[in-house]
């Protein structure tokens, strides 16, 4: 290929590239007005809270609480190779409140909730049912968007926070059980060791979170193509979207964090 | 009520419509007929501003389609979709009623859950479907609920988008039937669009020919076997032969 036509295909692709952050861009500014101006749907929002947060919290406190207890295990063999065991509770709970607990609700709130929103509204947009909400008066970005992006933003920190809770009892049950820690020396050093900014950095990711995961599957099942394999499409590329932002995110917002 | 004066729409290089003219005269059935992909729907939902035509001007009553209040413009309108496009999550009762149930159009539940219950009789149902989900009915019960949401809020236009597709001979006829006799009934201006002669002669009073993004004939449905204009009769005989292409 010569060099001319590889840049070309390079420019298009940035081209192409950046089109998709725009749109993405104008599309989450206007879920975000919509949020913020009348009419509500309050029987979508609570319904979206129960899916979001209520529904989510096996599959969030499962996962918590095997990191938990497996970074207890880590971090006792790894402490083991310069005597250093004794840090298990301060470093489980600083990993899984600053770093763990967030992310990995986020990345299970973009396999359960992200999917299933891109799937549903990209179903609802093939059979033709986001015409007929238009024609029934009522704005798709109201009562489709809105409704979502809104419970993920509340619901998702709160669901971060049971996780970290979940994720350090996971580490101290396996400290106490398994490695001889004193139960309650686990827990004073477990809480002493936490500071304010730790818990806060932590909330601030999961409503960061649960907004990308919630707006990825809004965006992907609105834009999605025709048919099955359209459906399809857009809840694979609702997931990796999600996943890469949330993680992008982290990197970012850790980064903030640490400069305070 | 409603004219469409050299509406253009195309989508990539498929120009779908192609300088469309039409008028449908107030309390009238207009009916247009054309083979598949040949810009039925999209001339449909242009009207509703579902779609953005690239040029021409779309009047509803001697006003700009989509000027003004958009809400009040689309509570004018009522629209059964061609797979009945039943929101999956309520039960069928609430679909009837969702106009009622939101907006400016707001009702208290009880009284939306009897407008819905009335409606759903008045297209053949009984009250106990009014609390089933739509996966639980079969096609013809999803467009009979259909119809019923399109009905529920008194609109002056309704539009029928393909409303026998997929239902046996006699559903048709029943769906047919329904909607000739809530036309004349609520004295509501339609379109409808189809391939299905059937339906034409059942609810039309008045037939357009599109094809090639235009309207090849019009005219009153009495008039329809003798046109004779080319593309009409082989619509009508369903020909291989004549001006339409048989593979498109």
């Amino acid at each position: 290929m010569n060099p001319i036509a590889l840049l070309a295909r390079l420019g298009r692709t940035a081209l192409a590239g950046l089109a998709a952050v725009g749109r993405a861009a104008l599309f989450a500014l206007s879920a975000f007005s919509h949020m913020i101006r009348p009419p509500y749907y309050p029987r979508e929002f609570f319904q979206a809270l129960l899916n979001v947060g209520w529904l989510s919290l096996p599959v969030v406190g499962l996962t918590a609480i095997f990191t938990g207890g497996a970074l207890a295990l880590q971090i006792y063999a790894g402490g083991a190779r310069f005597n250093a065991e004794a840090v298990v509770p301060q470093i489980v709970a600083i990993g899984m409140v600053r770093e763990l607990g967030p992310v990995l609700v986020g990345l299970m709130i973009a396999a359960r909730v992200t999917s299933s929103i891109a799937a549903e509204i990209a179903t609802m947009k093939v059979t033709e049912q986001i015409d007929a909400l238009v024609t029934l008066s009522t704005h798709p970005m109201k009562y489709l968007v809105a409704p979502r992006v809104l419970a993920a933003l509340i619901t998702v920190p709160v669901l971060v926070g049971v996780g970290d809770i979940i994720g350090i009892m996971g580490g101290y049950t396996v400290a106490v059980q398994n490695l001889g820690f004193n139960p309650a020396a686990y827990l004073k050093n477990t809480v002493d060791f936490l500071e304010a900014l730790d818990i806060i950095s932590s909330l601030v990711k999961g409503a960061a979170f649960g907004t990308i995961a919630a707006m990825m599957g809004c965006y992907y099942g609105m834009q999605s193509g025709r048919g099955a394999q359209g459906v399809g499409r857009a809840t694979k590329g609702s997931v990796e979207s999600a996943a890469v932002l949330i993680l992008a995110a982290n990197f970012v917002l850790t980064g903030v964090f640490f400069s305070l | 009520m409603i004219r469409m004066e050299n509406v253009h729409k195309a989508f990539g290089d498929n120009r779908v419509l192609n300088g469309m003219n039409l008028e449908i005269a107030k309390g009238t059935s207009m009916v247009i007929i054309g083979g598949s992909g040949t810009g039925k729907s999209v001339a449909l939902k242009s009207i509703l501003g579902l779609i953005q035509p690239d040029s021409g001007q779309i009047y509803v009553d001697g006003k700009p389609a989509g000027s003004g209040d958009r809400d009040k413009f689309l509570a004018r309108f009522g629209m059964l979709f061609q797979g009945g496009a039943l929101f999956d999550s309520l039960p069928v009762w609430q679909n009837v009623a969702f106009r009622l149930l939101r907006g400016a159009l707001k009702r208290p539940q009880e009284e939306a859950r009897e407008i819905a219950i009335e409606k759903l009789r008045r297209v053949g149902l009984k009250a106990n479907v009014a609390d089933r989900f739509p996966a639980e009915l079969s096609g013809g019960m999803q467009k009979r609920v259909g119809l019923a949401r399109a009905i529920a809020a008194e609109p002056e236009i309704i539009f029928f988008d393909e409303p026998t597709t997929g239902l046996d001979p006699i559903m048709s006829g029943v769906i047919n039937d329904l909607i000739r006799e809530i036309v004349v009934e609520m004295g509501a201006t339609a379109m409808t669009i189809t391939h299905d002669m059937t339906s034409v002669r059942a609810i039309a009073d008045n037939v357009a020919m599109l094809h090639g993004g235009v309207i090849q004939w019009t005219g009153p449905v009495s008039e329809m076997d003798q046109s004779g204009d080319p593309y009409m009769e082989q619509f009508i005989h369903g020909r291989a032969e004549g001006p339409i292409e048989a593979v498109r």
